[in-house]
């Protein structure tokens, strides 16, 4: 596949790519004072409608994306990306409100936001939500600000956050952020919270635990009850990063299993496009003592119509401007009302079925650390195929590759060394999970009898494995102008 | 893997070598081979006062950071500046080009407390 | 409908795969009282065509920029996006895509931010620019949180004169981490320099926002001397859409330049997702929030591009991080690429120009009606009339007319009651300009 070259070596002087009507009204030249206005313009490229789009075009085909694909990656739930949301998230209704337009003529949008608090209060099992986090990471923070506010408002002098030791990283990240000093807490070897562990850490000063269930080893804590009990004897609150919530969804929710606050991936668990990195929401789902902290504006109806309220004296303020990712929040509530109750349970029991019958037919061949049921993903590693010949886990995710096979996670839970995290969601078929198995057998036997092949993949992409000290140590992180 | 005489090294994989008063600092040829590629180095300023055990740096590589805690008390009075163009000194010459920083000693006695070539050589052993 | 493949069949064979004869055992380790009884309480599922049907009705019951002239700003613009932008951020191998963690097959992704990267760089005239965040506001927050940790005295000083809704989130960020934040007043429209002077100290950092949340042009050579002097640190919010008229931030001291890049090629929609930018200097790199990509080669030789300086962030350095931002908004950032592709250099120049020329039209013909401008400041695209009405009720009766006029100040600052704030984009015609004015000057 031949290379693209950066938009700006295929821009020539004079060319453009637009039209605007021409100016109806007069130059506004000294309108404001010379000192202030720019010498050159910025130095942008110069390009052809056709030479933009076929440059935008030819790097898109560089991409694996979801539709292209197996996306296996564990923990992000890379579920088809239903076309009828795209189309209707992309009625101007939705996409050409400005936000502080009248309410009376917003009256659509505010109606499906109100009502997709609701749906994800019911899913989640919370007594109110906000929508206005923009992503996962985002959502934690939220949540932990208000946890935070919750103790500060109590008068209560908390210090630490309880998180344990196959958390992702932006746990710990988030509670730093609130001020928090981490408290890591082992896992037992079933998987779950060491519970005995958990009573040494639990003191008065602890804010919060930070948990997911499942958690990152794909397995559910079945002494969850007695985890969040323990915490809240101690004056702890419990916050359920939803990152997982595909695995349960529609047989358990956290706000059943003793959770105060949680968040929600909407582009995880409700299909949104992961669009190569964003944008996503994570929306924060409370108990009611705690929804007055949530931040403002909440949607409100008084009988007759739907309006935005501010008035929350504890709020926590603001994550973002405005109300969130909207665009977002629309295409995950067609998603909502295309299942149905019985079709987000549905979905649940078959992500989950998917993952187990996935790692039934790898666990002979590939170190399964927990042997026992999963639900939406499980863990394996690599560490007998390094034991072997040296093939490490890095490599069998390159040798995916040349398969068209997107990788799984690698080296996620940090508590399983070479590992390597599996989430088929339900949208894949029995077909695409047999290739799958068939692949990484057929590596695992390349592993066995040539390592070589293995440790130097990936051989059929456009582009080989990427020299990622050099990029670290010497970063060049936008186009100089030299060739 | 053996390491240099006449140096002195910590619990955290960091040599010492005496300069009349001054302590020479850096990281052991087990800790870069660890670590993998070296892509960037924290280093402390001259100037900086830290107590046995204080943290007084990083040393980077693509997917990991590690810190440094320096083994003896002392005022920072050198940092190795090729360090910032040239990070995989510290891979390529651990002991020689590859030093991080050196430091006025407040109590040359503290080197007792830290361990012999043969020491840490066993020390590294029971770890691995 | 849903959107699983396997029928019972498939799941047959699965079951006998697993040892399990039903799915309801692969359950059987979440304890009794926590599973749900009985069914979520959700509306009944819906197929496609209703689905369809049940969104128009909701989309439609809301104003919009097809339907509606809209001269209304605050953050957030009525600016054209170009045909070819949505065609490019539809193709599915860019907007399913996930993050390009494993760059062999991302390489796509990969590029296109590296393109946005060097196009920030080059409208703000700083040296390194990230991958973007969430939105302008949550931009401005971290770039105070990095300036707070660069200068580890952590005191920020915001001017008044910044968006209310980003001061307000600024408040919420560094609420648990102890930044001390004094607010600068203003006078005029713009930030009050007496008041500046008065207030910063030794290694402060200072938010100014040009142009500010009332349109209104900064004395930002003057704010840039004053702030360095006294050894601090320049943060400036930008409206990227104006750095094709005004200069660059990078051109008269700011440290650090962020804002909201809305304006370039993504749709108003009600608020997000938007995209927040973040650029500096070189000095400053490693202490940038959120995810770089970087320029490097392959095994075989190729140019390629990877997420770089990694280290920095959550899931590597989990508490030490920079921050704990995970993702990025790389489809708004890719429209915004394209977009400023297609406009390149002249054309962001052509729109800056357009949105000057037409707001200070509309201005000198509001001004002639009776209506005189609130501030005696140069101004780019927004800009704030005193009025002696009800400015929201104002607002809805001019709505009537199909015409969503402008912001009702004192909703954000009570002093300025009154006061209707209105943004003129490239978008707006003479004709929609003169409609705007006579409908005001009817509501007299």
């Amino acid at each position: 596949m031949k290379p693209v070259p950066l938009i700006f070596e295929i821009s020539k002087q004079g060319r453009t790519g637009y039209s605007l009507p021409a100016l109806d009204v007069p130059e506004a030249e000294d309108a404001i004072p010379e000192g202030m206005r720019r010498g050159d313009s910025p130095e942008l490229p110069e390009v052809a409608e056709v030479d933009a789009v076929s440059h935008f075009t030819n790097l898109s085909n560089l991409n694996h994306g979801l539709d292209s694909g197996f996306y296996p990656l564990g923990s992000c739930t890379m579920k088809y990306n239903p076309k009828v949301d795209e189309d209707v998230a992309g009625l101007p209704g939705f996409t050409e409100g400005h936000p502080y337009q009248p309410e009376s003529l917003s009256q659509g949008n505010l109606r499906l936001m109100y009502e997709m608090g609701k749906f994800l209060a019911e899913i989640s099992g919370m007594d109110a939500v906000t929508l206005q986090p923009a992503a996962g990471a985002h959502g934690e923070f939220t949540g932990m600000s208000i946890i935070r506010a919750y103790h500060e408002s109590r008068g209560n002098k908390k210090t630490k956050v309880i998180v344990p030791d196959s958390a992702h990283g932006t746990n710990p990240a988030t509670s730093a952020m609130c001020g928090y000093k981490v408290v890591e807490v082992k896992s037992d070897d079933r998987g779950g919270v060491d519970i005995e562990k958990l009573r040494e850490v639990l003191d008065d000063e602890v804010a919060a635990i930070m948990l997911t269930n499942p958690n990152t080893l794909g397995l559910f804590d079945e002494n969850i009850e007695k985890i969040t009990e323990m915490v809240h004897e101690a004056g702890g609150l419990c916050y359920y990063d939803g990152a997982n919530l595909n695995g349960t969804m529609g047989m358990a929710r956290p706000g059943d299993m003793g959770f105060d606050v949680v968040h929600i991936n909407l582009h995880k668990t409700f299909s949104t496009p992961h669009g190569g990195g964003g944008p996503g929401s994570g929306p924060v789902g409370v108990k009611k003592q705690l929804a007055g902290f949530l931040p403002v504006p909440v949607v409100d109806y008084d009988g007759e119509k739907y309006y935005f309220n501010y008035d929350l004296p504890d709020t926590i303020g603001k994550v973002r401007s405005f109300y969130g990712n909207f665009g977002i929040a629309v295409r995950a509530y067609a998603y909502i009302l295309s299942n149905g109750p019985d079709g987000l349970k549905k979905v649940c029991e078959n992500a989950v079925l998917n993952a187990n019958y996935l790692m039934e037919n790898l666990k002979d061949l590939y170190y399964l650390p927990y042997d026992r049921p999963c639900k939406h993903e499980f863990v394996i590693s690599g560490k007998l195929q390094n034991q072997q010949n040296g093939v490490k886990t890095m490599d069998i995710a390159k040798r995916l590759l040349d398969f068209g096979i997107h990788p799984p996670t690698v080296y996620f839970p940090l508590i399983v060394d070479e590992a390597l995290m599996i989430e088929p969601t339900e949208t894949e078929s029995k077909e695409t999970l047999d290739t799958f198995i068939a692949v990484m057998r057929q590596i695992a036997e390349e592993a066995g009898h040539d390592p070589e092949l293995v440790k130097s993949a990936p051989h059929n992409t456009p582009v080989g494995r990427m020299d990622e000290a050099k990029a670290a140590r010497h970063p060049v992180l936008k186009y100089e102008g030299q060739r | 893997m053996t390491y240099p005489e006449g140096l002195f090294y910590s619990k955290d994989h960091e040599w010492v070598k005496l300069e009349g008063n001054r302590a020479r600092i850096g990281i052991t040829e087990y800790a870069q081979g660890a670590l993998g590629d070296v892509v960037y180095a924290e280093v402390p300023s001259p100037g900086d006062e830290f107590a046995a055990g204080d943290n007084f740096g990083s040393v980077e590589s693509v997917k990991s950071v590690s810190d440094l805690y320096i083994p003896v008390s002392g005022k920072v009075v050198e940092v190795n500046g090729e360090l910032d163009g040239s990070p995989e000194l510290i891979n390529r010459d651990p002991y020689g080009k590859g030093w991080v920083a050196v430091v006025e000693m407040d109590d040359p006695g503290e080197t007792s407390g830290l361990m012999s070539a043969s020491d840490y050589e066993a020390f590294v052993g029971e770890s691995d | 409908m849903d959107y699983i493949p396997n029928t019972d069949g498939d799941r047959e064979e699965m079951f006998s795969s697993v040892g399990v004869t039903s799915a309801d055992s692969l359950f059987s380790d979440i304890p009794d009282d926590v599973r749900l009884k009985g069914r979520l309480d959700l509306p009944e599922a819906m197929s496609e065509l209703e689905i369809k049907k049940h969104m128009a009705k909701l989309a439609g019951s809301n104003a919009e920029a097809e339907h509606y002239t809209y001269f209304i700003g605050g953050g957030v613009y009525d600016h054209y996006i170009p045909s070819a932008v949505a065609h490019i951020t539809g193709l599915p191998e860019f907007y399913t895509a996930y993050t390009p963690y494993q760059p062999e097959v991302s390489q796509g992704t990969l590029q296109s931010i590296f393109e946005y990267q060097t196009m920030i760089c080059s409208l703000t005239g700083m040296d390194v620019s990230n991958a973007s965040m969430y939105d302008g506001a949550s931009a401005m927050a971290e770039a105070g949180i990095m300036a707070a940790k660069i200068k580890s005295k952590g005191r920020l000083l915001v001017s008044r004169s910044v968006h209310p809704e980003y001061r307000r989130v600024l408040k919420t960020y560094t609420a648990g981490i102890g930044v001390e934040i004094t607010e600068v007043d203003i006078e005029g429209g713009t930030t009050d320099m007496d008041d500046l002077k008065l207030k910063i100290k030794d290694g402060d950092a200072l938010i100014v926002q040009n142009p500010d949340f009332f349109g209104c042009l900064e004395d930002m050579e003057a704010i840039s001397s004053i702030v360095h002097e006294a050894g601090g640190l320049f943060i400036v919010v930008a409206d990227p859409i104006s750095l094709g008229v005004l200069k660059a931030p990078g051109e008269y001291g700011a440290d650090i330049v962020c804002g909201e890049g809305q304006a370039l090629g993504s749709p108003m929609n009600f608020g997000g997702p938007h995209l927040g930018f973040l650029a500096t200097r070189e000095k400053y790199m490693r202490q940038m929030p959120g995810r770089i990509v970087g320029q490097t080669e392959d095994d075989r030789g190729n140019t390629g591009y990877v997420l770089t300086l990694q280290t920095r962030e959550q899931h590597i350095r989990r508490n030490k991080a920079t921050s704990n931002i995970c993702s990025n908004q790389a489809l708004c950032a890719l429209a915004a690429t394209v977009y400023l592709s297609l406009m390149g250099k002249k054309g962001i120049a052509e729109v800056g120009e357009q949105c000057l020329a037409k707001s200070h039209y509309l201005a000198k013909r509001l001004e002639k009606a009776g209506f005189g401008l609130a501030f005696d400041r140069p101004f780019f695209k927004e800009f704030v009339i005193r009025t002696d009405m009800d400015v929201s009720r104002a607002i809805e009766q001019l709505a009537e007319q199909k015409m969503i006029a402008g912001i009702d100040l004192s909703r954000f600052y009570p002093e300025f009651a009154g006061c209707m704030m209105i943004a003129v984009t490239e978008k707006r015609t003479k004709q929609e300009m003169d409609e705007l004015a006579a409908g005001l000057e009817g509501l007299r």
